[in-house]
């Protein structure tokens, strides 16, 4: 039996959930980059892109502090393997299309966004600032996935389709950005962060209105993967995508680029 | 049908207080994306605090031939120029 | 150079009209769309700035092979900065494009069944991480050279859009040169990175220009236009002379054995680039036209049921609109 977490520790570990969500989601809408279906589109996703590996550089930022080993964003980023990375299972899955990656970002973009105003009000002044600047961006990533999810379901029968087939997939990876654990707990009674679990009532309402509009059906199954908030089981995805991003720092340790 | 998207022009207010300005034109499938567009393509470098966009094919336009009967008039109008105005010196600025 | 070897178009309208065209040309009038020009004219541009556009959008596909591996947030996020802004000029040059009376998707297929071309350099491949310093630093650096003075190209919307190019264009550049300086003062392994990229690129930097045109009629017509502004062996020694230095600053081996000082011109002397590799590429034997193009021909083919979809919704959403008032 493990020891109790400290309070840092599970401040860490609750940073560590954050950047790594923004990290790992940032890496694959970066893999768009000249391959979208529309140059308007490529440079908006560019533009999302952009705002989640700033993000990134904030809360891994945070989180090095906090470890007190002198660790940077980028040390933590790029030297970590994969059972070190706290992010859902959600933002790891690949790509696949155009469809399923904006549907991904909307799923993602509705918790960001409600997790982001709570995080707003946070006891931790470091943690308010990051979420008060960061809310900004993903207030605007969310209206643009939602918009263009409503377009595509309500789009042609093929797009609907397209649409109907991402958000079957994806489905059971939304549950556990809902999902409780200890850290969640301490967090709660510091005030730095709501319990995750809270946050469900106003998810399912968000997503809820935007999926009726784009004459979607959410699945009927509260079957949820979990793993990835707390390390224990990634999907295989996420090895392949380390091998990309670690690439150069592994192959040439104590350079600087 | 061809299903290009329509061609929009993007008018740009840069700062509060000055006029939208012509900077270009893209793609988009209604105004609403237009402008959301517009924002991810011409804003990049904060660039902008307001958006304007009109459908390209909706703008009219006087046509080349017209530019000396629409604008040589007002080239004689010189006294529409406050320059056009000899004040002395000693009146102060005006 | 972006647009390689456009073949000018010989007019054949009004000899008054064309002296009239030739004469606001030479009194350094703008032509703006609606204006009258001759056919030649319209058709060479639409040839220039839609080579020049294709150029950005495949020019997005070598440094796009390196963003998922970039070694720094910093540097992942330059990057992909930087080739976001590739597709924005490539955007603007289409819309200048689309004022000439071609749309987007017409100038899209010529690229993607080979009608059109791009330019040369984007064909080569990007093997280690140095070569995005020096994609920045000697391509677009070769670049910026055509550009600025594209500036005051006769035809107006082309000319703005080289405007907005040329103000993002210099963070390209040196955000490439920053990139390369810090792995030619790195680690040897870094250093024999930087020596390589330069080694590889220096020649395929050098065709861009294309070959030597001071007897051409092509060139010669284009230049009477002001669509095209000095010769390609002007623009490339002057891309020499401005590059030797900074190879030597970076403490680098030069890429030629052929590059000495000439006292008497005031300019380095170089090697000629192979100009039968030169040929191989444009007409599609490059180490990666095949990929380059069937990865666009991939985009835009998975793309067509997202524009369709966008665009079903947006006709939907207006009649529903229509219906309602």
């Amino acid at each position: 039996m493990a020891a109790p977490l400290t309070q840092d520790e599970a401040l860490f570990q609750f940073l560590l959930r954050m950047g790594d969500n923004t990290l790992i989601l940032g890496h694959r809408v970066s893999e768009w980059c000249g391959h979208a279906p529309v140059l308007e589109e490529d440079i908006a996703l560019a533009n999302t892109a952009l705002d989640l590996i700033g993000q990134t550089q904030m809360w891994l930022g945070l989180a090095g502090d906090v470890q007190g080993e002198e660790k940077s964003a980028d040390d933590l980023a790029f030297l970590r393997d994969v059972w070190d990375f706290r992010n859902v299972l959600l933002v790891e899955v690949p790509n696949e299309d155009f469809g399923r990656t904006l549907m991904r970002q909307f799923l993602f973009d509705a918790w960001h966004s409600i997790q982001l105003g709570h995080l707003m009000k946070s006891s931790d002044e470091r943690i308010a600032a990051i979420a008060a600047k960061t809310s900004k961006e993903v207030a605007y990533h969310l209206e643009r996935s939602a918009d263009t999810v409503v377009g595509l379901g309500d789009g042609t029968a093929q797009s609907h389709d397209y649409m109907q087939a991402a958000l079957d997939y994806l489905w059971p990876y939304v549950g556990e950005m809902f999902a409780s654990d200890e850290v969640d707990a301490a967090m709660v009674k510091a005030g730095i962060a709501p319990d995750p679990a809270s946050l469900r009532t106003d998810y399912d309402a968000l997503i809820g209105r935007v999926l009726a509009e784009a004459t979607l059906a959410i699945p009927d199954s509260g079957f949820a993967h979990k793993g990835g908030r707390n390390g224990k089981m990634h999907t295989e995805h996420l090895g392949h995508l380390l091998t990309h991003m670690q690439w150069l720092q592994r192959a040439y340790p104590g350079a600087s680029w | 049908m061809k299903n290009e998207w329509p061609l929009w022009e993007i008018f740009i207010r840069g700062q509060h207080g000055m006029s939208h300005r012509h900077v270009g034109s893209l793609h988009a499938p209604d105004a609403e994306m237009a402008i959301k567009n517009a924002r991810d393509v011409y804003t990049r470098r904060n660039e902008g605090v307001s958006i304007w966009v009109v459908e390209a094919n909706h703008i009219a336009a006087s046509s080349p031939s017209d530019k000396g009967p629409l604008y040589e008039p007002s080239e004689s109008k010189v006294y529409r120029h406050p320059t056009f105005f000899d004040i002395p010196d000693e009146v102060g600025a005006m | 150079m972006y647009a390689q070897m456009v073949q000018s178009e010989a007019s054949t309208d009004d000899p008054e009209k064309l002296a009239a065209f030739q004469a606001r040309i030479d009194a350094g009038e703008k032509i703006e769309p609606k204006d009258w020009m001759p056919a030649g004219y319209r058709k060479t541009l639409i040839r220039q700035i839609g080579q020049h556009a294709h150029s950005e959008i495949v020019g997005q596909l070598p440094e796009g092979n390196w963003i998922t591996r970039a070694p720094t947030l910093e540097r992942k996020a330059i990057l992909l900065a930087k080739v976001q802004d590739e597709a924005g000029h490539g955007l603007y040059l289409y819309c200048a494009a689309e004022t000439l009376g071609v749309s987007r998707d017409e100038l899209t297929e010529m690229l993607l069944d080979g009608r059109m071309k791009y330019s040369s350099i984007f064909n080569y491949p990007t093997l280690n991480w140095a070569d995005m310093g020096a994609v920045g630093w000697l391509v677009d650096g070769a670049a910026i050279m055509n550009q600025v003075p594209l500036q005051r190209t006769s035809f107006g919307p082309y000319s703005r859009a080289m405007i907005r190019v040329c103000k993002e264009e210099s963070f390209h550049a040196r955000q490439g040169f920053d990139a390369i300086r810090k792995m030619a003062t790195g680690t040897p392994a870094q250093k024999k990175m930087a020596q390589d990229a330069v080694n590889r690129l220096w020649f395929p930097a050098l065709m861009m220009f294309g070959p030597s045109d001071a007897d051409s009629v092509h060139s010669t017509q284009s230049m009477a236009w002001k669509i095209k502004m000095n010769t390609n062996d002007e623009l490339r020694q002057k891309f020499v002379d401005q590059t030797v230095p900074q190879i030597e600053f970076l403490g680098l081996d030069l890429p030629d054995e052929g590059i000495t000082w000439n006292e008497e011109r005031g300019h380095y002397d170089y090697s000629d680039p192979d100009w039968s590799e030169f040929f191989d590429v444009i007409k599609g034997n490059g180490p990666c036209n095949t990929d380059r193009l069937a990865a666009r021909n991939k985009a835009w083919k998975d793309g067509e049921w997202v524009r369709d979809g966008l665009l079903a919704h947006a006709r939907k959403k207006a009649a529903r609109k229509h219906a309602a008032e």
